[in-house]
């Protein structure tokens, strides 16, 4: 049979409860239409909706693959990654002299794929644990980057602030004429990038599925996990230089991290994952454009901040995984548990009165100095205490599993007697199981038994008591109540 | 805070600030070197080896990327403080860059305690969304107040040695002395925590106390770092020093030592270098000076170093090739099992059992010499022996080494191996003196 259970089991999952996700797109829709309304009142539209456009593509694209990077626990390697492109970018910007194009994508791919091969080769050959080579590894190369881009900024135009932190009101003024319309020049490398990540996706998607759950699985079923994790860091590293004109090399990382964490505290289906990172880019694109409009701040900075803020509510409000609803399912089970209690002592003092006025004295001596006494209990309540005990007897009056006497006190209804007989064999039950099978002595099979007692329905008590062959006796020799 | 408190505590900071540019004064006079290269370079060195001290352990208990966490962290506190304080003072700033770091770190550890979140994911969180509200706030500051471009918040990211007053001398000093008293006091629970956390708890160490500590070094060195080194790469100067001097040695008072030693030259070094280079961010340049110590370290160092590990895994191949060459040759002649060796290794063996006299060619062909058969007798014996072992005591052998290094007659109890012996002779399974030499062409 199973293990000693010496912690309550959690309680069945509920049939899937979708109160919360409707909640959720609810406010996710009122969000975008709030931020829509934000954009549309602040700047000048034109400009406006371009650098909007500019912000929620590129994120979107840090988002999406930002989820895969959640999932396999390398968020850092993408926060190395998008720093080690440094030099990469400002090589490439030296010999083409443009911050966009193949050659810079091209270079930073190499470079990403390089810092994962240096921090697997520092690991691997040299015994630097993970996270110091990567240390090593990423700030090593981005230093190299800031130099080669403060020593190249005199002959040419390339700025550090703005490899830094991102350009992005400058970005959406550089334009160039695309079938007639004027279209913002780095609108078009960041295009390509999304396509290129929904694409890379969308052809992999088993595969990277599989290696991210289970790498060891999908290497014993012959996918090549290596193969998978190289291709996506080349992504993450294109994505990330696609991006670093928009938002810069440093905070690129938060867009690539922040939507995914976010994302997986909302759903368990990698598909809706995916959905919700883009919804949290975007409107981090559009809150983040707003507020840094409207107070004149550093867009990409404020984009980091409004991604971090809806994490913030992610954490606390998501539907099934939020910490309310953990803490609101654990105060109403503390709070089912405190009530039941009060009905099974109500349930026993009754069983108790009854067998003194059946006059077996002796079963009544027994019973009592075996049941921990309530009232040495109650006498040793702390304020908290006796303010759930009272709660609890205020929802069992207003459940009608009880009633109060004329001088105040609770006594059980039909109802409440019902329920308390099944806690009360649920309580005898496992104590004789407890007994019968694990030969526990007799003074330990009362504490489990009071833990137990809230969690075996129905189904189970009938299933322990065809194991037991029927009983009406518990180990303390108190009578098993009939179901 | 108090309105007497903070002109008072002002009043002391400058005292003790005027004291020190004093002092440095004389010394750079007594030097003959300007000031304010003497400062800079006295606060880098300083700042590199507290920072090699406490990155040593920093990196062996695996908190390398949580420094780094800290420092991204800090930049929001530290604008939040020139807001408050409205000027640049330094040590208010700090504080505050103290205070987010530390807020950031608590966000972590909360994260991964109460949320499904992993703590690479939660690392990565706290440092970009602290990092993007301090670029926020920064940009707020020198866009909206007139102070706003004095405030040297730039020089905040990347590091700069022309912004280092006395005062930040006075601030590394005094934190490096803190904070090496407490190594020196705690240094034998440091070295338990580090290397066995769980035993030491199970011997009743103050675990939590002592990671504790460690952290709250790990931040007050970041935090005082920022000036000089900047956001972005002050976890850098944490980290380098410790994984470099890892590469010199098995000890950690030795480790602890170079890896001070590492870091204040790579602090003297960088420093030095962006001074002369006036337009070159400080940060950056002490991490591309430690990069390259690292790199050295990892390519140079005796034992764990690349090229050594490289001529260790070279010379033992060669170990195993003569002793398969000289075996053959025992038991079999001269040319059994040529197909069965790769092309060139016989060769190479060859040359390499000759130098060692195991083999000569005579007129007769190639054979073994005296010595190269004693040598074969007793690697076939001890292969056996090996054999042996570790299918009646696997045990014994786990423990005590691996068959290609040591030999068994060494390790081994002796009456284990007495006992061995005798059972293999009793069986006929031990390499037995040749009586006859097998005739050099006699196998053809």
């Amino acid at each position: 049979m199973n293990a000693p259970l010496d912690k309550p089991m959690p309680p069945l999952p509920a049939r899937r409860d979708v109160r919360g996700d409707v909640a959720l797109f609810a406010v996710v829709a009122s969000l975008l239409a709030v931020g829509v309304a934000l954009v549309v009142r602040l700047g000048s539209p034109q400009l406006s909706w371009w650098t909007v456009a500019l912000a929620a593509t590129c994120s979107s694209s840090c988002g999406l693959v930002g989820c895969y990077l959640v999932l396999r626990k390398m968020s850092l390697l993408g926060d190395a990654i998008s720093h080690a492109v440094l030099p990469g970018i400002a090589l490439a910007f030296f010999f083409t002299g443009q911050i966009t194009g193949l050659p810079i994508l091209l270079g930073a791919m190499a470079l990403g794929v390089l810092t994962t091969l240096l921090t697997q080769t520092l690991r691997d050959y040299g015994n630097v644990p993970e996270d110091t080579g990567m240390g090593v590894v990423y700030t090593g190369l981005f230093a190299a980057g800031v130099i080669m881009v403060q020593l190249g900024a005199r002959q040419v135009d390339l700025d550090p602030g703005c490899v830094l932190y991102g350009l992005l009101d400058f970005a959406a003024l550089d334009t160039t004429s695309v079938f007639g319309v004027e279209v913002p020049r780095s609108m078009l490398t960041l295009g390509v990038a999304l396509a290129l990540t929904v694409a890379f996706i969308a052809a992999f998607w088993k595969e990277l599925k599989i290696t991210s759950f289970d790498a060891g699985l999908a290497t014993a079923m012959g996918y090549r996990a290596m193969l998978v994790h190289y291709l996506l860091m080349a992504v993450v590293a294109g994505v990330t230089v696609a991006s670093f004109e928009a938002v810069g090399s440093i905070l690129v990382v938060a867009m690539l991290i922040v939507p995914g964490a976010t994302a997986h505290l909302l759903t368990d289906r990698l598909g809706w994952m995916l959905v919700w990172s883009v919804v949290v880019s975007v409107l981090s694109a559009l809150y983040g454009f707003a507020i840094s409009s409207w107070l004149n701040v550093s867009v990409a900075g404020m984009m980091a901040v409004v991604a971090g803020a809806q994490f913030a509510l992610a954490v606390f409000l998501a539907p099934r995984h939020g910490l309310l609803v953990k803490w609101v399912s654990s105060v109403r089970l503390a709070m089912r548990i405190v009530g039941e209690d009060i009905v099974a002592r109500l349930y026993r003092s009754e069983e108790v009165a009854a067998a003194g006025a059946g006059g077996s004295s002796m079963a009544v001596t027994s019973t009592a100095a075996a049941v921990p006494s309530p009232a040495s209990r109650e006498h040793r309540a702390t304020v908290w205490g006796r303010l759930r005990r009272a709660w609890a007897a205020w929802g069992l009056v207003n459940s009608g599993l009880a009633r109060r006497t004329a001088d105040g006190e609770l006594q059980l209804t039909a109802a409440g007697r019902q329920t308390g007989r099944s806690i009360v064999r649920a309580h005898r039950l496992w104590e004789s199981y407890l007994e019968r099978h694990f030969e526990l002595p007799l003074d330990h099979v009362h504490e489990p038994a009071e833990r137990m007692e809230h969690f075996l329905g129905p189904e189970l008590q009938t299933q322990l008591a065809e194991q037991l062959a029927e009983p009406v006796q518990d180990p303390h020799g108190r009578s098993i109540p009939p179901s | 805070m108090h309105k007497h408190l903070l002109p008072l505590a002002d009043s002391l900071v400058d005292a003790i600030s005027h004291r020190t540019l004093l002092l440095v004064q004389h010394a750079a006079h007594a030097l003959g070197v300007e000031y304010n290269t003497l400062l800079v370079l006295m606060t880098a060195a300083l700042l590199g080896g507290l920072s090699g001290v406490i990155g040593c352990f920093a990196v062996l208990r695996r908190r390398a990327l949580v420094g780094d966490a800290l420092a991204h962290a800090a930049l929001p506190g530290l604008c939040l403080a020139f807001l408050v304080a409205g000027v640049r003072s330094v040590p208010v700033m700090l504080l505050g860059a103290l205070a987010s770091g530390v807020l950031g770190i608590l966000v972590i550890v909360a994260l991964r305690r109460w949320t499904r979140i992993k703590e690479d994911a939660a690392i990565g969180i706290v440092l970009s969304v602290f990092f993007g509200a301090g670029i926020v706030l920064s940009s707020w500051i020198q866009n909206s107040t007139v102070t706003g471009n004095k405030a040297g918040l730039d020089s905040y990211i990347l590091g700069k040695t022309s912004g280092i007053q006395a005062i930040d001398l006075v601030v590394v000093a005094v934190a490096s002395l803190i904070c090496i008293a407490i190594v020196a006091a705690a240094f034998k629970e440091f070295r338990l925590v580090t290397f066995d956390a769980p035993f030491a708890r199970a011997q009743g160490w103050p675990t939590a106390l002592v990671d504790l500590t460690l952290l709250g070094m790990i931040a007050v060195v970041v935090v005082i770092g920022l000036p000089t080194v900047g956001v972005v790469l002050m976890a850098a100067l944490l980290i380098i020093p410790g994984a470099a001097a890892r590469f010199w040695t098995e000890r950690l008072s030795v480790m602890t030592l170079l890896s001070a030693a590492i870091g204040l030259t790579v602090g003297i070094v960088g420093a030095a270098a962006s001074a002369k280079i006036d337009r070159l961010p400080t940060g950056p340049i002490i991490v591309l000076v430690g990069t390259a110590v690292f790199l050295i370290s990892a390519t140079m160092a005796p034992r764990r170093g690349a090229i050594s590990r490289w001529l260790q895994g070279r010379r033992f191949a060669r170990r195993i090739a003569v002793r398969r060459l000289i075996g053959e040759l025992y038991e079999a002649g001269p040319d059994t099992n040529r197909d069965a060796w790769r092309a060139g290794e016989r060769r190479a063996a060859w040359s390499e059992a000759r130098r060692r006299g195991y083999v000569e060619s005579s007129p007769h062909g190639n054979q073994l010499t005296d010595s190269g058969r004693a040598a074969a007798l007793a690697a076939l014996r001890d292969e056996r022996l090996w054999q042996t072992v570790l299918v009646e005591y696997p045990e014994l052998a786990v423990g005590a080494a691996d068959p290609f290094h040591a030999v068994a007659a060494d390790v081994l109890p002796k009456s284990v191996v007495d006992e061995l012996v005798a059972r293999l002779q009793a069986a006929g399974r031990w390499p037995e003196e040749l009586r006859t030499l097998v005739s050099p062409g006699g196998s053809r």
